[in-house]
């Protein structure tokens, strides 16, 4: 859809940075999504092939991702939240 | 050891000192007071944590114990819908605040047209839904009592053990009080209730501490460090990955589903939200809560498995782990821990569903049967508040005869998947009410109805077993024997996990159910302004729907909202609203605006639905202004005016483009023409002047002429000297006409006359003969204009008919006739026409058709066509005629002159 006239075509830096962090907000959760939805191509445990993930692997591969989506997300925080604030008022 | 009466004692205590919390917040809050702490994102935060309950602080150690990593994707489910609060939760508590919503049933109701119908229907299933959820609370305390029962080692003559059915029930009965205390004291349901949220808060952080205290202690002070823990993980029964994928996803789907869905999270999330910048603090702060909550429970389940006889309840580890290594003050503590989760659940559930029955289904059935209308005086507050303390009491009891009825046998993470299964029909319908305009009131009633009675079918009541409530003969040939009606293989299809099988197929159908009944059925006009104010909440966040409210008057309304809202808030709601309306004494105008207003304030305290009804009895019926229309075509017809300026002005662009292009031919061509015109020019003067030199000199120089020979040279060179005096002339007369400065001789006359002299001259003037074909009755017409100019005119367009005329018997035919105001006359010959390419360029100066003999210098024509311009008139070439035709027209004589 094209944008409604009146919207400016270039913006300057600071508002730039602020949408592409919106973008980077919107994504995240698609990121976290795909990299939990990983374990799926792992093999199951089978009698005749021992090659199955060790628990502790599994535990550290979801927690790692856990933690990393938390710190993405709490980085893009610091970053927005002033400004969606502002928008959200204003 | 830990004496029974000693923890309940502890239990005692510590319920006592969350009465005093939750009441010292509710004074704070009256004052005015402790806004820092109360609207902080960190209680909104804590407040989320009510999504772990029992069966995270209990049930997930059991799960993992059985399943192994399994039990996180419940928690996956939540935290990917806090990372990604941008697509859904913004959306969600946006439109709770500015629709005012109390619960989930009030914005599915709402959105689909303030349905009541819809409203009971989401309500009844919210209950049915949640209350293997409340039984799950109570079974998992009693479950820990239990555990501390037979432990205790003078046991009295019951032989360690208490009864459970008991101990549930006074569990209850605790639980309703403190949730009728602190739950109903204020009506508005759209304020938040401080007590309960900031005890809520409490239990977060005492819940979560007493799981990282026991999971600390189990992997520091048992298994002796993180890397020795790892390592009896990998050696013991669960030390691999072997969780189904089917199981994986649909688990994670499911979670994420209820976590919007639940009452009780749509309550905190979206109800009891002060802040809409909490929600992306809350966004990384509540999935850190969750990965904290999960971080131990394989490591405790582990343990235990490893530690703790066989046989043992996996789900209460988290106790039994502590007390069997003496650590009693630790398992106290877990059992605090497990008590909040438990309580914490229950209020705010409980709250929540109360708050759905009272408005969705005992208001409306009072309102409609009552023998008193709303006109009538006296407090309805009363009523309200009743019916949500006997809901209160209705629902736990509920939740109390499911724990019974199932026993209080089952594992805590079975029966909770089977409540995500019954909330999570909501979502289809939620969704597609914040995101589709298109969906609507009938679709989602047959979505959320064919969504439930499969839930009902394949997860609920085979929770029960077979033989309870459906028949064993219906496990194996299905329902009235049909085999592909089996409710755990539906439409034949063995082998999917059951779970897996209930979420697929009881949310895909609703799902496809609602989309073709939406596609297929047209809503109402309220129902679509209100479809598109909530999916379009962030372009016009006001209200825009109007009433018809001139037939009601403002006492009655008064009336009634002194009776919802209490006397003096709802007079300071009608105060400030006639301060907007500028008059300061007095009721307010009920203005659209202003009834508009009233009925949110309504909705805040007993919902959109009831509320609209109310307002509906005195008002006598919504209208759909035409503002309201026009503000929602708004957008769109913004875009159909923007898409169809844009075409005009690129149809505009292309017109331009061409022009330019055809001028710029033109000029090409003309300036082709203006070099040959030179070189024409110069031959046309060369040709007389040589002959002139030529003859001039014989005469100075030759002797012995003759005076007939002398006679004939001065005869040419007089001759050629005529010739170069007429291109002189025409060029001389061209540049006056262009310049403007020609006088004109304006005589009256007959057009015959004119074309008389004109034929006259042109016939005298030229050796070759053309017929010319004339209508003399068509001719007999009155100029007003100079006449000597146009017999020019007529003489030019005549001689070049003589000259150029190619046919074997040249003829040229004029005929004269008057349209309205003009004086028409056309010249048309016999002959060969001229071609369209020079057709545009035959009135330009020094122009001469390619091809032709004959002397002219090319400006015959552009002489003509300045004196016509002179005369007011036009000269044209005919162009749909066989041969050269010349239309000249000219204004008729003024009779008055």
């Amino acid at each position: 859809m094209s944008k409604l006239p009146g919207s400016p075509l270039f913006l300057e830096r600071r508002s730039y940075r602020f949408r592409r962090m919106m973008d980077a907000v919107r994504l995240l959760p698609l990121l976290v999504l795909g990299f939990w939805m990983v374990p799926l191509l792992w093999p199951v445990p089978d009698p005749s092939a021992g090659d199955a993930v060790p628990m502790s692997h599994a535990l550290r591969y979801v927690f790692g991702v856990w933690l990393a989506g938390i710190a993405c997300c709490f980085l893009l925080w610091r970053r927005t939240a002033r400004q969606i604030a502002q928008e959200t008022q204003g | 050891m830990v004496s029974l009466n000693q923890l309940v004692a502890v239990c005692l205590l510590y319920v006592v000192g969350l009465f005093a919390v939750a009441f010292a917040a509710e004074r704070a809050a009256a004052r005015g007071r402790g806004d820092w702490l109360l609207r902080s994102p960190l209680v909104y935060t804590l407040s989320l944590s009510i999504y772990c309950t029992a069966w995270t602080f209990y049930g997930a150690v059991g799960y993992a114990a059985r399943s192994g990593l399994e039990f996180v994707t419940i928690y996956l489910g939540p935290s990917l819908v806090m990372i990604g609060w941008w697509w859904i939760l913004r959306r969600l508590v946006r439109i709770g605040r500015s629709h005012r919503v109390t619960s989930v049933a009030d914005l599915i109701s709402s959105r689909y047209g303030k349905s009541n119908l819809l409203a009971i229907l989401v309500t009844i299933m919210a209950v049915i839904g949640v209350t293997p959820y409340i039984a799950l609370q109570l079974q998992s305390v009693t479950l820990s009592l239990s555990i501390f029962a037979s432990a205790e080692p003078q046991a009295p003559s019951g032989g360690g053990q208490i009864n459970s059915a008991q101990a549930a029930f006074w569990v209850a009965v605790g639980l309703a009080l403190f949730t009728v205390l602190f739950g109903t004291r204020n009506l508005n349901a759209n304020e938040r209730h401080h007590g309960v949220v900031i005890a809520i808060a409490v239990e977060a952080v005492v819940k979560l501490l007493a799981l990282l205290a026991v999971g600390a202690f189990v992997v520091w002070g048992v298994a002796g460090g993180v890397e020795q823990t790892l390592a009896q993980i990998d050696r013991s029964a669960i030390g691999q990955w072997q969780v189904e994928g089917g199981r994986w996803t649909a688990l994670t789907l499911l979670a994420a589903a209820a976590f919007i869905c639940l009452p009780r999270m749509f309550q905190v999330l979206v109800v009891e939200n002060g802040d809409e910048r909490h929600l992306q603090t809350a966004s990384w702060a509540f999935p850190l809560y969750l990965m904290l909550m999960s971080l131990f429970v394989v490591p405790i389940a582990v343990v235990g498995l490893d530690l703790l006889p066989e046989g043992s309840n996996p789900d209460l580890f988290v106790l039994s782990l502590p007390l069997s290594q003496g650590q009693n003050s630790l398992a106290m503590f877990a059992f605090l821990g497990g008590f909040s989760s438990a309580t914490s659940m229950v209020i705010v559930a409980t709250l929540a569903l109360s708050t759905m029955v009272s408005n969705h289904i005992v208001m409306p059935i009072w309102l409609t049967y009552g023998q008193n209308t709303v006109q009538q005086s006296g407090d309805v507050r009363h009523v309200v508040i009743l019916s949500r303390r006997l809901s209160i009491l209705l629902i736990i009891s509920l939740g109390y005869c499911y724990y019974r009825l199932s026993g209080g046998g089952g594992a805590l993470a079975a029966i909770g998947t089977i409540s995500f299964g019954g909330v999570a029909q909501f979502l289809p319908v939620l969704l597609g009410g914040i995101f589709w305009r298109g969906a609507t009131r009938t679709g989602a009633i047959c979505g959320l109805t064919v969504g439930f009675a499969l839930w009902v079918y394949t997860m609920l009541l085979p929770s029960f077993g077979p033989g309870a409530a459906l028949s064993a003969s219906t496990f194996q040939n299905g329902l009235f024997g049909l085999q592909w009606l089996r409710p755990e293989a539906l439409f034949g299809i063995n082998g999917l996990d059951q779970t897996v099988h209930a979420v697929l197929w009881s949310l895909s159908i609703n799902a496809l159910v609602f989309i073709a009944v939406s596609l297929f059925s047209f809503p109402a006009p309220v129902e679509r302004l209100q479809g598109a104010q909530f999916v379009n909440i962030f372009d016009h966040s006001t209200a825009a729907r109007g009433w018809s409210a001139s037939v009601a008057a403002s006492e009655d309304l008064m009336i009634m909202a002194q009776r919802i809202l209490g006397a003096a808030e709802a007079q300071g709601f009608f105060r400030a609203q006639a301060q907007l309306q500028e008059k300061y004494d007095g009721l307010p105008e009920p203005t659209p605006r202003f009834v508009q207003a009233l009925e949110r304030e309504l909705a805040a305290s007993v919902g959109a639905a009831t509320a609209h009804a109310m307002v509906a009895q005195l008002v006598g019926g919504a209208s759909v202004s035409v503002q309201d229309l026009l503000a929602v075509a708004d957008e769109s017809a913004q875009m159909l005016e923007y898409s169809s300026q844009l075409e005009i002005k690129s149809r505009a662009l292309t017109d331009t483009a061409a022009k330019l292009r055809s001028a710029n031919d033109k000029l090409t061509q003309l300036s082709h023409q203006k070099d040959s015109f030179l070189s024409q020019i110069s031959h046309e003067l060369r040709t007389p002047m040589t002959s002139i030199r030529a003859f001039s000199e014989i005469l100075r120089d030759a002797e012995g002429l003759g005076p007939e020979e002398k006679t004939r040279y001065a005869s040419i060179i007089h001759s050629e000297t005529i010739r170069l005096t007429r291109l002189l002339d025409d060029l001389l007369d061209l540049s006056v006409l262009e310049n403007g400065e020609v006088s004109l001789n304006r005589q009256r006359g007959v057009l015959r006359d004119v074309l008389d002299q004109a034929v006259t001259t042109a016939r005298a003037a030229n050796t070759r003969v053309i017929k010319i074909d004339r209508e003399s009755a068509g001719e007999d017409i009155v100029l007003d204009t100079d006449l000597d100019r146009l017999v020019q005119v007529f003489i030019n367009l005549i001689t070049n008919a003589q000259k150029y005329c190619v046919a074997d018997d040249p003829q040229l035919s004029i005929r004269a006739h008057q349209r309205g105001r003009r004086i028409i006359v056309d010249l048309i010959d016999n002959g060969a026409g001229i071609d369209a390419a020079s057709q545009a360029l035959i009135f330009e100066k020094f122009s001469r058709l390619p091809g032709q003999g004959g002397e002219g210098a090319g400006l015959g024509l552009a002489i003509c066509r300045e004196i016509i311009k002179r005369l007011e008139g036009d000269i044209s070439y005919l162009t749909d005629v066989s041969g050269t035709g010349f239309r000249v027209e000219l204004p008729i004589a003024q009779t008055d002159v």
